[in-house]
């Protein structure tokens, strides 16, 4: 087994860590940092994944990727804390809470 | 004129005008409406432009910044973009016209810049050639949606914008780690690139079969459904509209292009689960549907289960057909303007009498006939009867279905249509009753009543044009070649 791979399967450890959080977990925070976790877990693969020819230079491509991959689980993780900090105003808890039945 | 119309770059510019004119609905709170609905009909005829440039010339094909394929990003078009195009302008200068007048300034501030990136998102992803791209476009939509679910501020919205984000977000991460394992595997992102080198390997299956799960979840497949009753329900009805309609077709549309060009022979299994699935949200959501007593959750149910007619394609077509094919762009297009239609008229009445209580509609009919027609009428195309868009899509299907002996399909379908009259025909058979409490009621604005029932109308004209439409899909014979090649 040689490095990259190492790294890889790290990458698909923390994508899978990062799943059974978002699943288990109820704090709304805790489920955002999780999916957070599974997005660094994929640029782990990406980078590692990226190192497949044998000569030195790795292939630029999938850094591309991870570069545009963090710009968007940036944006993703603001819009997330926001919705997170409204839902909080308006309903006092950070925790989804399943379908109180109809209200009429 | 015509060298120039069919020089320009349509392609492009159904990109650009949105996010452009998004930013300056943004930049210029005051001219929001005339903004939103100048860059909206601009975009409508961009698709007519681009269709005029696929009839003559065959497929589009633009290097952005004259890069090409590897390195930079490509934009390409055939018959299946422009016709997912088409179904984008459509039901979104129906809903703009709708929205102009159920926004107030305050709101319309907020909807039309989300609405315009929405739009751009879905436009670029139609346009998208390889799969990395097509990830950065379905994140646009997917938080342009949250950002729309959530813009009416109550609870119920949040809550149901805060699913609908999660479970977004998750569907897109499973595509990325997918989009990963094939870039290990054949060292492109490039669709055609990709469909020549593609092996069979562990990798390859373990990336469809994560691609298949997180656009299943996006798509709400039957059992991944939970987010979209609560979403699509408790949102404002244009942004409902435009969730139902286009934002749950895009996801579907990327299984649809990846299964066409990449996945086809390499398939063990997978085609008759999600055929499998399908049957089971058609049955599931039905019941649900007849079982809700708000007409909004009722109306999202039902995209649950029309939704899963779409996934009855797969089966079908691993035995290989144009028309199992066909029949799905036509169901796509049909639901999408019935179900946008649905949902503005649910907007109206919840406008009406302040609730969207089924069993309180009070004498609607009487009273908002103009509303309840259009919910008749893409009731019509939903429950599949003829002569609509709905029909003509359901028919084909299970003409299909029939010739390849799947009985299980037929059952499940013919189940299905008699399920969607019932639920339909509860909600009508309300309208024409005096209900115990009487309302207050509110007058409705005459654009939105007519914006309702245009789409409405649309949807049952399409059960006349056919044979156009089956041209546009054939424009670069993606479907025709994979119907006739296997």
């Amino acid at each position: 087994m040689n490095i990259p791979m190492i790294y890889a399967l790290l990458g698909i450890t923390l994508f899978s860590v990062g799943l059974y959080g978002l699943i288990v977990r109820e704090h709304l925070l805790r489920k955002i940092l999780a999916l957070n976790i599974m997005g660094s877990g994929i640029f782990l693969v990406l980078v590692a994944l990226g190192k497949r020819s044998v000569g030195d230079l790795p292939d630029p491509v999938p850094h591309a990727m991870v570069i545009t991959g963090i710009v968007v689980a940036v944006s993703a993780t603001a819009l997330a804390l926001t919705l997170m900090l409204k839902l909080v105003e308006v309903s006092g808890s950070a925790v989804l809470h399943d379908a109180p039945k109809e209200r009429s | 004129m015509g060298g120039l119309l069919s020089d320009a770059h349509w392609g492009v510019l159904l990109i650009l005008l949105p996010l452009f004119g998004g930013l300056c609905s943004f930049l210029w709170p005051g001219a929001v409406k005339f903004i939103g609905l100048a860059t909206v009909s601009a975009v409508a005829l961009s698709v007519v432009g681009l269709g005029d440039q696929l009839l003559t010339t065959g497929v589009y094909h633009h290097a952005v910044g004259g890069w090409g394929a590897p390195l930079g990003i490509d934009l390409y078009a055939d018959g299946l973009s422009l016709f997912m195009l088409m179904v984008n302008a459509l039901v979104g200068l129906g809903v703009s016209i709708y929205a102009l007048d159920y926004f107030d300034q305050g709101e319309a501030r907020r909807f039309w810049p989300l609405w315009l990136l929405l739009l751009g998102g879905l436009n670029a992803l139609f346009l998208s050639a390889d799969i990395f791209n097509l990830y950065v476009t379905l994140e646009i939509v997917g938080l342009a949606g949250v950002g729309l679910a959530s813009l009416s501020r109550s609870g119920a919205a949040l809550d149901g914008a805060m699913r609908y984000l999660m479970a977004t977000l998750l569907g897109s991460l499973c595509y990325l780690l997918g989009v990963a394992l094939l870039y290990h595997s054949a060292g492109t992102v490039d669709i055609p690139l990709l469909a020549e080198r593609l092996e069979s390997t562990p990798p390859v299956w373990a990336a469809l079969g994560l691609i298949c799960a997180g656009l299943a979840l996006k798509t709400a497949l039957f059992p991944l459904h939970f987010w979209l009753p609560k979403a699509h329900a408790s949102a404002s009805a244009p942004v409902s509209a435009l969730l139902s309609a286009l934002v749950v077709k895009a996801s579907f549309y990327i299984l649809l292009r990846l299964w066409l060009e990449i996945f086809s022979v390499r398939t063990e299994g997978v085609d008759d689960l999600l055929g499998a699935l399908g049957m089971a949200a058609i049955i599931w959501g039905s019941l649900q549907a007849l079982q809700q007593t708000r007409l909004k959750l009722m109306i999202a149910y039902s995209t649950v289960s029309q939704m899963g007619y779409l996934f009855l394609v797969f089966p079908l077509a691993a035995a290989g057909a144009f028309s199992a094919w066909s029949a799905v762009a036509y169901l796509i297009l049909s639901h999408a303007l019935a179900k946008s239609s649905m949902f503005l008229v649910a907007g109206n009445l919840m406008h009406f009498g302040g609730h969207d209580r089924i069993a309180d509609l009070d004498r609607a009919v009487q009273r908002l006939p103009i509303t309840v027609g259009a919910f008749a009428l893409a009731g019509v195309s939903i429950m599949g009867l003829p002569p609509s868009g709905g029909f003509i899509g359901k028919w084909l299907l299970l003409n299909e279905a029939l010739n390849q002996g799947r009985w299980d399909l037929v059952i499940v379908m013919m189940i299905g249509g008699v399920l969607a009259a019932a639920y339909i025909f509860k909600v009508l058979g309300f309208a024409f009753t005096q209900a115990p409490v009487t309302h207050e009621p509110k007058g409705v604005p005459a654009i939105m009543e007519w914006s309702a029932l245009l789409l409405a109308v649309a949807a049952i004209v399409l059960g006349f044009l056919a044979s156009p439409l089956m041209l546009i899909l054939g424009i670069g014979e993606t479907v025709q070649l994979m119907g006739a090649g296997q």
